[in-house]
C-alpha cells in the first residue's frame, strides 16, 4: 500500500454572513495516497471547493472560519502552520487549478511573467533557467511555439489554452498534490476531453496525486481511482470508482447516477431527477441532510445523522437505510 | 449605385480595416497572431487600449493641445519674458502707484531684456505692458507667463502627494479589510466632512507664521485635505480586483501578500485613480488661486494667477475701465483648468466598461 500523503480528519468550516452562520463543511474526513486520484463529486454548494480551500487555509478569513479538524500533509498539520510555512507549501508541494481560466490569469501580466512567479518563489532558479523551464512547461501542456507565446498576454490565449497555462503554472514546481477545482466546467466538451487527457498524461509522467473536484460524473469515471460524494457539507459515500458506479449505496448517489442521460436508452422517457432542493446550511444538520429528498427515508433519518460506515472493501456509506433491501441497516 | 459611390464605399471599407471598430476590433483582439507594438507591450493591453482611445476623442485632443501649450509656456518662460532680478517668480514692478496702467502703456522701470520675438510680434523697440499692470504696477503678462510654472508646480506636487497618500491609505484599508479597513475609512469620512477650502485656509494661516510666507503652506494645507477621494476610489477598486480568481491563483502559488498587492492588484486597480488625478490638477490650481485670491499663502508679488486676480479686488467697482486685470489671468486659469478637465473627461469615457472594444 502506497504512503498516505494527505489525511484530513473532521474538517469543519463555517462562514459568517449577515443572514447567519453558514455551515459549509461539517466534518469532512478523507485521505489521499501517493499517485492516487480522488474524485470529489457533488452539486453546487455542497462544500467541495470550500473543503479543499480550507485544507490550504485559503478560505477568506473573515468571514470564513475553520472550526475543527486536522489536515496532515506528510505528517504535518497544514491547519496549524503559520502563514509563512503554508505559503511554502502552496504552489510548491500542493498546487491548485481553478474553474474559470478566463479570470484566473492576471490580465496585465504576460503569460511568461506569471509562469515565472512560482518558479522564482519556490525553486530559486536563475533567470535563464526560469526561462527555459517556462518554455519546457508550456510545451509539456501542449502549447505550440512556446518561446514566442511567453510574451503574450492572457487575452491572446483561448479558454482551453489558458487552462493549459494554469495547469502548467500549477505543475511548475513538481507538486505532490494537484487540486483541480472543476477545471473543465467552464470549457466546452471537446476541450474538456483534451484537458482530461492532458492531466492523465501528466499524471503518468510526474506521478503526482490529484484531487479532482467536479460535478461531471463522466469525467470522474475516466480520471479518478476513488470517488467521494458530498452532500450538505458531508461526505456521504466513498468508494473505488468501479464499485461506486456498479453498486452505489447511498440514495443520493443512486439518484445522481440515475439522472445521467443514457445513450442506449430505448424508450423516450423523461430524464430522472431528484425531487426537492439541496439544503440551506444555516443550521448544522442534526439529522441526515438528504432525508427530505430521500425515497428510502426511515423514522431514524429525521433524528440522527448517520456516520460513514464500511459496506465493502474501501466502500463507505453514511446512510441508515440499506438501499438494496429498503430496511434499516 | 453610381461608380463614385462604390469607390467611396470601398474607401470607407478600407478605412474601417485600418482602424478596427466594434466587432471587428473584438475579432482582432481574439486573434492570437495580432501584431503587438512595443508600446502595447510596455503598457499592457488594457492601458494601451485606454491610451488609444484617448488620442482619438476630439475633446481630449483639445485638452492635450491646451495642456501642451501651457507646458511649452512654462518651459520656455525665460525665453518669452526674461526674468527680472534675482527671483524669477517675483513679478517686476513698474513703480508703486496703486492705479493699474492700461494695456500698451510704456514700461519704465525694472524692464526685462528684450527677447528675440518681441520686435517681430509687437513692432516696438521698447517693452510695454502688453496686458497692462495690476495694482502696485505688477506686469500682468509677466505674471501670467511665470505663473504657468507656479500652476504646474502646485498642481503636480499636490496631486502626486495626494495620490500617493490616498493610494497607500486606500490599499492598506482594502487589502487588510475588517477592523483596519473600518478604522481607516471612518477617519477618511471625518476628513471628508470638513469643508475643504475652509480647512485649507485655516491650516495655511496657521502654517504661514511657522514656515514663512511662501508657496509651501498652501501646498501642505491642500495636500492634507485633498487625499481622501483617491483613498476611497482605490479602495473600492482594490476590493473588486481582490476577489478575482487570479488573485486567488497567485495566493495558491504561494506569492507573498505584498507582492500580490503591488504586482497583481494595484496595476489592475490604479487607472481610475489616475483619471481622477488628471481631473484633480485643474481643481488644485483653482483652489490654489482661491487661496491666493483670499490673500493667504504666497508673498505679495509672487507670479501666480490667483494673486494677480486678487489685485483686482479693490477695483471691482470700476471693472469697465480695468477689466484687463481680471480677464487675462481669469481666462488663463479657465483654459488651464479646462484643458485638464477635457483630458480627464475623455479618460473617464474610455475607462467606462460599456465603451469597451468601441474605441
Amino acid at each position: 500500500m502506497a504512503n498516505e500523503l494527505l489525511n484530513v480528519q473532521g474538517l469543519e468550516t463555517r462562514f459568517k454572513t449577515p443572514e447567519g452562520l453558514i455551515h459549509a463543511v461539517n466534518g469532512v474526513s478523507f485521505h489521499l495516497k501517493e499517485g492516487e486520484t480522488l474524485g470529489v463529486v457533488g452539486e453546487s454548494g455542497c462544500g467541495k471547493s470550500v473543503s479543499m480551500l480550507s485544507v490550504l487555509k485559503l478560505v477568506p478569513m473573515p468571514p470564513g472560519e475553520i472550526v475543527a479538524g486536522t489536515a496532515e500533509f506528510k505528517g504535518k498539520d497544514l491547519l496549524k502552520m503559520t502563514n509563512e510555512e503554508i505559503r511554502q507549501v502552496r504552489g510548491g508541494q500542493i498546487a491548485m487549478v481553478f474553474q474559470d481560466p478566463m479570470t484566473s490569469l492576471n490580465p496585465v501580466m504576460t503569460i511568461g511573467k506569471q509562469l515565472e512567479e512560482p518558479l522564482m518563489l519556490h525553486l530559486g532558479l536563475t533567470k535563464a533557467q526560469v526561462r527555459s523551464r517556462s518554455i519546457e512547461l508550456l510545451e509539456q501542456v501542449g502549447i505550440p511555439r512556446a518561446a514566442e507565446r511567453l510574451k503574450d498576454y492572457p487575452h491572446q490565449y483561448s479558454g482551453g489554452m489558458r487552462q493549459r497555462v494554469m495547469i502548467a503554472m500549477a505543475l511548475s514546481c513538481n507538486p505532490q498534490i494537484l487540486i483541480a477545482d472543476e477545471p473543465t466546467t467552464a470549457l466546452d466538451v471537446t476541450i474538456q476531453a483534451q484537458i482530461v487527457e492532458l492531466v492523465i498524461k501528466l499524471r503518468e509522467q510526474l506521478g503526482m496525486a490529484i484531487v479532482w473536484i467536479t460535478h461531471d460524473l463522466g469525467v470522474v469515471a475516466s480520471i479518478a481511482h476513488r470517488v467521494a460524494v458530498m452532500y450538505g457539507g458531508f461526505i456521504i459515500e466513498e468508494a473505488n470508482v468501479k464499485d461506486l458506479y456498479k453498486s452505489p449505496s447511498h440514495p443520493y448517489t443512486i439518484g445522481l447516477l440515475g439522472s445521467l442521460p443514457q445513450i442506449q436508452a430505448q424508450t423516450r422517457q423523461r430524464l430522472y431527477s431528484i425531487d426537492g432542493m439541496p439544503p440551506v446550511l444555516y443550521k448544522k444538520p442534526q439529522a441526515c441532510p438528504f432525508a427530505p429528498r430521500c425515497k428510502w427515508v426511515l423514522e431514524r433519518c429525521w433524528h440522527e445523522n448517520p456516520r460513514l460506515e464500511p459496506v465493502g472493501e474501501g466502500h463507505r456509506v453514511a446512510c441508515w437505510a440499506d438501499t438494496k433491501s429498503g430496511s434499516e441497516r | 449605385m453610381t461608380e463614385d459611390k462604390i469607390i467611396a464605399d470601398q474607401e470607407v471599407n478600407r478605412e474601417s480595416m485600418e482602424a478596427p471598430s466594434g466587432d471587428n476590433f473584438m475579432l482582432e483582439e481574439a486573434h492570437s497572431d495580432r501584431k503587438i507594438t512595443r508600446l502595447e507591450r510596455w503598457l499592457g493591453p488594457e492601458n494601451y487600449r485606454i491610451l488609444r482611445g484617448l488620442v482619438k476623442t476630439p475633446a481630449s485632443i483639445i485638452g492635450f493641445i491646451l495642456v501642451f501649450i501651457f507646458l511649452m509656456v512654462a518651459i520656455f518662460a525665460p525665453v518669452i519674458i526674461p526674468p527680472v532680478g534675482r527671483d524669477p517668480y517675483k513679478m517686476p514692478r513698474d513703480g508703486f502707484s496703486g492705479e493699474p496702467k492700461p494695456m500698451g502703456a510704456e514700461w519704465k522701470r525694472n524692464k526685462p531684456e528684450i527677447p528675440f520675438w518681441y520686435k517681430a510680434v509687437t513692432g516696438k523697440d521698447k517693452w510695454v505692458h502688453i496686458l497692462g499692470t495690476a495694482q502696485g504696477q505688477y506686469d500682468i503678462f509677466y505674471g501670467i507667463i511665470w505663473g504657468t510654472r507656479t500652476a504646474f508646480k502646485t498642481g503636480f506636487i499636490v496631486v502626486v502627494a495626494t495620490v500617493l497618500i490616498g493610494v497607500i491609505v486606500g490599499s492598506i484599508a482594502a487589502y487588510y479589510g475588517g477592523l483596519t479597513d473600518n478604522i481607516i475609512m471612518r477617519f477618511v469620512d471625518i476628513f471628508m466632512t470638513l469643508p475643504y477650502i475652509m480647512m485649507a485656509l485655516i491650516l495655511t494661516s496657521v502654517l504661514t507664521p511657522v514656515l514663512g510666507k511662501s508657496i509651501l503652506p498652501p501646498l501642505i494645507a491642500m495636500i492634507s485635505f485633498g487625499w481622501m477621494g483617491y483613498a476611497r476610489i482605490i479602495r473600492s477598486d482594490i476590493l473588486s480586483i481582490k476577489e478575482r480568481d487570479f488573485v486567488l491563483a497567485a495566493k495558491v502559488s504561494g506569492v507573498k501578500n505584498s507582492r500580490i498587492l503591488f504586482k497583481h492588484i494595484l496595476p489592475n486597480a490604479i487607472f481610475p485613480t489616475l483619471v481622477l488625478a488628471s481631473l484633480g490638477i485643474g481643481d488644485v490650481v483653482l483652489s490654489f488661486a482661491a487661496l491666493s485670491f483670499l490673500g493667504i499663502g504666497t508673498q505679495e508679488g509672487y507670479a501666480d494667477w490667483g494673486q494677480i486676480l486678487s489685485f483686482a479686488r479693490n477695483w471691482i467697482t470700476s471693472l469697465d475701465r480695468y477689466w484687463y486685470i481680471v480677464v487675462w489671468p481669469g481666462l488663463t486659469l479657465v483654459l488651464f483648468v479646462m484643458g485638464w478637465n477635457l483630458i480627464g473627461d475623455a479618460m473617464r469615457d474610455v475607462l467606462d466598461p460599456r465603451m469597451r472594444g468601441k474605441s
